[in-house]
């Protein structure tokens, strides 16, 4: 029995040798062949083409055979949709075979057979396996609904299987009930708002029933199931987390996550003054703990869940911080997650041990890992105050160590110990500065200078340190300009007599020699400042900082909540929601946590209580790049200072003195809501050039001249839900022969953002940024910046579906977000497309008909006139004009940016709608515009 | 759902492609093999997203398995799922290896057909499986009608793991209590932490359907029995009960009754299975204690002084100790002297590995060694792994006692009295470190 040797045929004319095994009278014979042939599939070898030879073994008394056959199929089918009917009967029999388990085969694999016409096959097999005898074959049934009805999903509808599929959850079986509840989860996930699954009282208590009965997996659909439900009140919260809680001590770490997600939901239900609430939480901790003993991968996918619950309910795991701790041989995602977990536990009672761990680990090898337990130090630090002072010396260790790394991490997170606790440890600033020169990464020269100049009082030397930054100025990041042009004039206003040389070498060097708007502003705000007013300049520079709040690195609280809401699945692990990651309607939908219970707010319903900026979130820090904005920024504030926590109006107050003029350069408004509004609904479906010229008509009036062409209002093309707060909306322009993005960037988030980039992916006319995305400035939470991207033809081409479709990827400081729109092709009519007469008349002939397309433009009021000057402004130039039995014809050509010509016919009717007719000279574009069209 | 279930040889080539979603092309394939296995670096996380697809995977000796998906899956299933497929080829063709899959590929297709249906998994016992699908192809065609519905009522019921009718003429049953212990100490002797994760492991030759109930020295049952009055004095044999942190069992037991009555009660699958797993952090036994001297010498040299003690009761040996001592990589040679056992200096795994076949309890024993090193003008400091070690000892470090193991089958005509119960305790270390 060694199969192994059908993986090792591959000489040529293999393919002829097998169909005539495969036609072998000898049924051993025809075995050997057929397994060769799945060998040679499971490599990747197209052997499609044996497809009848194959199907023809199908009729066999031999069920290994048959099998293996079946296999082929799953795999081949779709290819073959006219052979694969030849299977159909065969499978129509099977299903009334008399043994079970062969009626179950048939129905399992036909449903894997995504050819429509077999489909249409499989609906009486279906419907009686539904309401077969053997449970065996009725679970492999209600699975095969789901199959069809991703094949087709009104068929399932039509043939009455959804209530079938829920008259299944009745069943006697516990499997068939598992198996009937997982295809009604799937089949509901893709129809939103339907109520599939309808929930009450009594389907939960058939569920509940079922869940002391059925396999590992089975129980794991029901909980998913389960935690999706919204009980009535507490008391049935309560009744349901009673019968679930004995899924805690499950083998299975899937069943247990799944039972502590539904535990987790419906705790928010519970009033907490309950004496059940208490038992609940102490009932939770114990299998958390157990998943950490489980294979390494699902420790990781138990770790980033813990991660979740800790933010949620701190209380369950607070004396459990021992179990976090990293052991020598754990895998390094596992000892990272840990290392997270460890820092949210840490508090003022368990600060020492956790400290002396974190210098542990500071020490080992892995640097990603390192640099995060320095980091982790610091943060201790910052969360716990009466740590503070032992943080501060074990970093003062690690940079005694020397090693490169370890220095550089240490010094950005003493930097924010400063901003936390200012005026208390700055003694230690003398042996930051001896590891000047080994720093060579910009946040922590960065951090560095930003010490320096903050401390310029106490350092006698730091014109000195701060003029040896100044020689390489050009070659330093934006981030280590900016802040050693802040720390110089702080330098500068601090000790005035002996560093007047240098504030002027910094602000020239800032002003007149750099190309970076950012640091040229900055620089002239500076150099007026301190040249109209010193006084004030002091009170603007060095103003009293609010001090950093506590918890870093926490997830938003709408999104935590939704995160809850999916432990145990992939989006628990990515730490995103599932849309950020699923294609198509499939997850989209938000879950959320039930309306807590107990306190007044609990009659509101759940959408008002839950979000919205009523609800105080906990104070969010930026992670560290956008520190530095924040601190830059903060330094012009006006002198209302001591505020405990970063105040956004504050934040704003800064942008305008920083960002106002040149958002005004940039013809953007500044402030005010993002301006958006809905793309009206033009001409059906046509979104191609049909869509195109409808908007040129759309443009209202029709008076005179058009002065450029129709510019769409914005769209919203990236929701701030999907993008980690970050809103885009935006609308494409081509400007005196440019053509332009122009973009409104929000920031509904808590956090500045800054750094951002943009990117398109290739697109069909090869559309690609002609510079860098302009944001200049950081981007403070409520603030709308509108900026416009020049664009240019010159970018790689691909061919999208549809042809006008642009895929578009924004960085900014804290993530990657993707999305897509749509551009007018008008946008890519060039200003030259106006043909010669001639040239016209003779290319007219000779596009062949095939690349013709034509239709009709409804519901549009203008003269021939009206509408080839409106069509001009875009681009669309007429050649000639000609009346036809009194209706006007307008001859037009366009010209695309890639060089290819439409060529239009336009026929202007009395009735209220113009015909147009295009002619391409590149078959494709034409195909395509045809297909939209219809 | 799971989309698709490939395996790979270690060179990244398919051995095992089963696509069960559309949305998952052939192209998958390949982005695994170019992202994962042959971007040859420590995986940075078992879960990887290429190009909107998630790939999970685990890798056993040289092969990779992955399940791919596109949509949001329960991640701790996928992965339960994984090692089950991986638990069910073992017991079919035992290990896991390129050899042994392709040898039996047409098999594992279709197992895979029967235990994931659409990307769904379905009852994946091997008991169950055993019944219709060998290794000899499928069992042989003339089944009686009976045998099969006995089949398919035993894959969907709700005794999935044990069929009907078995019938042994010794009714036997073995117990094992595997415990591993797990120790972070300081090197001044702190415990950092410390834990037990135990197994019961069951291996039942049992007639009929038994059903099965089984009692440890649980300080919960104790303490609520306890009323009555056993008047063992404390500290005497050990201590009587102990605090279980927590516990999850097989599937064959009824958790809601465990819940609710903390018993265990049961039927057990025929053969060899894990029925419990617990875990105690409280009053742990540590069989060894492990006292390091580290010294630096000036910049080439190192003097290393372990000493070990055994801390259990002397008429007990433990066995199979062995102490291993990082040394740095700039290591030039080792002396070592060690009053019992043997030492070697293992250059290629950069340790110091000391071996002693047997130690009873309430003894110690000490190793000295003078480590060479090469100068080196390398800044970063040598991390000092932890001094780890490994033994058996014959008696549970948690101090787990079974109670009792009783069984009842009401059908047929045996009793408890008349089956033969066997009861093993084997301690063994985990993850033991000392750090240095």
């Amino acid at each position: 029995m060694t199969d192994s040797k059908y993986f090792t045929t591959t000489k040529k004319g293999e393919i002829f040798e097998l169909k005539a095994e495969l036609n072998s009278d000898k049924k051993e014979k025809k075995k050997e062949a057929v397994k060769k042939v799945i060998a040679s599939m499971t490599v990747g070898k197209d052997v499609s083409a044996l497809f009848p030879d194959v199907v023809n073994c199908m009729q066999t008394d031999n069920l290994e055979l048959k099998k293996l056959v079946y296999l082929y199929l799953m795999n081949y089918a779709k290819s073959q949709p006219d052979m694969a009917i030849m299977a159909v009967n065969t499978f129509v029999k099977d299903c009334e075979d008399l043994n079970p388990l062969i009626r179950a085969l048939a129905v399992r694999t036909m449903g894997c057979i995504r050819v429509d016409k077999i489909t249409e096959y499989l609906c009486e097999p279906l419907r009686k396996c539904l309401k077969d005898e053997d449970p065996y074959v009725r679970k492999t049934a209600a699975v095969c609904v789901a199959k069809l009805h991703d094949i087709n999903a009104q068929l399932v509808e039509d043939q009455g299987f959804l209530d079938t599929l829920k008259d299944l959850i009745s069943d006697s079986n516990p499997m068939v009930v598992a198996n009937a509840v997982a295809a009604l989860s799937e089949i509901a996930e893709s129809h939103p708002n339907s109520n599939l699954l309808d929930l009450n009282p009594q389907t939960i208590n058939k569920l509940l029933t079922a869940l002391n009965e059925c396999t590992e997996w089975g129980q794991i659909f029901i909980l998913d199931c389960l935690a999706s439900y919204l009980p009535r009140d507490d008391r049935e919260s309560q009744s349901i987390c009673e019968r679930v809680t004995p899924r805690l001590s499950h083998a299975n770490s899937a069943v247990v996550l799944s039972a502590v997600k539904v535990l987790m939901k419906f705790m928010e239900m519970l009033p907490k003054d309950l004496d059940y609430y208490g038992t609940l939480l102490k009932k939770l901790a114990p299998p958390l703990v157990t998943l950490l003993s489980a294979e390494p991968e699902l420790q990781y996918v138990a770790l980033r869940n813990i991660n979740l619950i800790v933010q949620k309910r701190p209380e369950i795991l607070k004396h459990e911080m021992k179990v976090f701790f990293v052991k020598y041989n754990d895998p390094i995602y596992v000892k990272l997650e840990k290392l997270d977990i460890m820092i949210r536990l840490a508090s003022q009672a368990n600060i020492a041990q956790v400290l002396a761990e974190l210098k542990e680990y500071a020490t080992e090898v892995d640097v990603d890992f390192v640099r995060k337990a320095v980091r982790a130090i610091g943060r201790c630090a910052i969360k716990v105050e009466q740590s503070a002072e032992r943080c501060v010396s074990t970093l003062l260790d690690l940079i005694q160590t020397k090693v490169n790394y370890v220095v550089q991490e240490a010094i950005v997170v003493i930097k924010d110990i400063f901003r936390k606790y200012p005026n208390k440890y700055e003694s230690v600033i003398a042996t930051l500065c001896e590891n000047l020169d080994s720093l060579d990464e910009p946040e922590a020269r960065a951090a560095m200078i930003w010490i320096v100049g903050e401390y310029a009082e106490r350092i006698d030397n730091a014109d000195e340190l701060l003029e040896s930054f100044l020689e390489g100025f050009h070659d330093e990041s934006t981030q280590v300009q900016l802040q050693l042009l802040t720390a110089i004039v702080k330098l500068f206003l601090k000790k005035p007599t002996e560093t007047q040389e240098l504030v002027q070498q910094v602000l020239s060097l800032a002003t007149q020699d750099s190309d970076n708007p950012d640091l040229r502003d900055r620089g002239y705000i500076y150099w007026r400042l301190l040249s109209t007013d010193p006084v004030a300049a002091k009170e603007v520079v060095l103003a009293e900082k609010p001090l950093i709040s506590e918890e870093t690195d926490l997830i938003e609280p709408t999104l935590l909540e939704e995160l809850i809401c999916h432990i145990g699945t992939l989006a628990s692990v990515y730490h995103k929601p599932p849309s950020a990651f699923v294609e198509g309607s499939r997850g989209v939908q938000h879950k959320r946590l039930p309306p807590r219970a107990g306190s007044g707010e609990s009659t509101e319903s759940p959408d008002v209580g839950q979000s919205g900026p009523s609800e105080a979130p906990p104070a969010v820090i930026p992670s560290q790049g956008d520190l530095l904005g924040d601190l830059l920024n903060l330094d012009l504030a006006p002198p209302t200072a001591t505020v405990p926590s970063v105040q956004p109006s504050m934040q704003m107050g800064a942008m305008d003195l920083l960002g106002g003029g040149l958002d005004s350069l940039l013809g953007g408004d500044i402030g005010g809501s993002p301006s958006v509004t809905a793309m009206p609904a033009s001409l059906g479906s046509a979104p191609a050039v049909g869509g195109g010229l409808g908007d040129l008509f759309d443009l209202g009036g029709g008076v005179g001249m058009p002065t450029g062409s129709y510019v769409a209002p914005k769209t919203v093309w990236l929701l701030a839900m999907k993008a980690k707060g970050l809103e885009i909306s935006g609308t494409f322009a081509r400007r005196g022969g440019i053509i332009q993005m122009d973009l409104s960037l929000t920031n509904k988030a808590m956090s500045v953002m800054t750094d951002f980039a943009i990117q398109f992916n290739r697109n069909s006319f090869g559309l690609a940024p002609a510079g860098p995305l302009q944001v200049l400035t950081p981007l403070s939470p409520n603030q709308t910046i509108d900026v416009s991207l020049p664009l240019s033809t010159s970018g790689p081409v691909m061919k999208m579906e549809p042809l006008n479709n642009l895929q578009v990827a924004v960085k900014n400081n804290i993530d990657v977000f993707y999305f897509s729109c749509q551009y007018p092709l008008s946008l890519l009519f060039v200003e030259d497309g106006k043909m010669d007469r001639q040239v016209f008349l003779a290319t007219w002939k000779d596009i062949p008909n095939d690349n013709e397309a034509q239709f009709q433009i409804k519901d549009i009021h203008l003269n021939s006139d009206v509408a080839s000057n409106k069509l001009q402004g875009s681009n669309i130039f007429t050649i000639a004009k000609r009346t036809v039995e009194g209706q006007d014809m307008l001859y037009q050509s366009v010209k695309l940016t890639n060089g290819i010509w439409v060529l239009a016919e336009m026929r202007i009717q009395t009735e209220p709608f113009l015909l147009s007719d295009l002619k391409c000279t590149e078959p494709r574009i034409v195909y395509a515009n045809l297909l939209h069209s219809q | 759902m799971i989309g698709g279930l490939f395996i790979y040889n270690h060179k990244g080539e398919v051995l095992i492609s089963r696509v069960y979603r559309d949305d998952i092309g052939r192209n998958a394939v390949d982005a695994f093999r170019v992202n994962v296995i042959h971007a040859r670096q420590q995986v940075r996380s078992p879960v990887t997203n290429i190009a909107r697809t998630s790939f999970f995977h685990v890798k056993r000796s040289n092969i990779w398995l992955a399940a791919v998906t596109k949509q949001n899956v329960n991640a701790a299933m996928v992965f339960e799922f994984l090692y089950k497929m991986c638990d069910v080829m073992t017991a079919y063709f035992g290990k896991i290896s390129e050899e042994n899959i392709k040898n039996n590929f047409v098999l594992i297709y279709e197992l895979l057909d029967e235990i994931l249906d659409f990307g769904y998994p379905q009852n994946s016992e091997t008991g169950a499986l055993k019944t219709f699908i060998t290794q000899q192809g499928i069992k042989g065609q003339p089944q009686t009608k009976e045998e099969q519905s006995q089949i398919t009522s035993q894959v969907t019921g709700q005794i999935g793991w044990r069929r009907e009718g078995i019938k042994y003429r010794r009714n036997e049953l073995f117990l094992d209590v595997l415990e591993s212990v797990n120790l972070l100490m300081s090197p001044q002797g702190q415990v950092l932490s410390a834990h037990v994760s135990g197994r019961v492991v069951m291996k039942s030759y049992l007639s009929g359907m038994p059903e099965c109930k089984f009692g440890m020295n649980d300080k919960i049952v104790i303490d609520k029995q306890g009323k009555g009055g056993t008047t063992d004095e404390p500290g005497k044999s050990g201590k009587q009960s102990i605090a279980i942190d927590d516990c999850t069992f097989h599937q064959c037991v009824r958790l809601s009754k465990f819940d609710s009555e903390r018993s265990i009660s049961f039927i057990p699958p025929d053969g060899e299975y894990e029925l419990m797993r617990y875990r105690t952090t409280k009053d742990i036994i540590l069989p060894f204690r492990v006292i390091p001297l580290v010294r630096e010498v000036g910049r080439t040299k190192l003097e290393v002084k372990v000493v070990i003690k055994s801390n259990f009761k002397p008429s007990l040996l433990a066995q199979k100790i062995e102490v291993r001592i990082p040394t740095p990589l700039n290591t030039s040679g080792v002396q070592v002297i060690c009053m019992k056992g043997k030492a070697k200096y293992k250059a290629s795994e950069n340790a110091i590995v000391w071996k002693i076949k047997r130690m009873a309890g309430m003894k110690e024993s000490q190793i000295s060694a003078e480590i060479e090193l090469l100068p080196t003008n390398d800044k970063k400091k040598w991390a000092r792994p932890p001094i780890s070690m490994n033994f058996e000892v014959p008696f549970a470090p948690s101090g787990l006692k079974v109670r009792y193991l009783k069984v009842f089958e009401s059908k047929l005509n045996y009793s408890d009295h008349d089956v033969i119960k066997w009861v093993r305790y084997i301690g063994r270390s985990g993850i033991y470190e000392t750090r240095c």
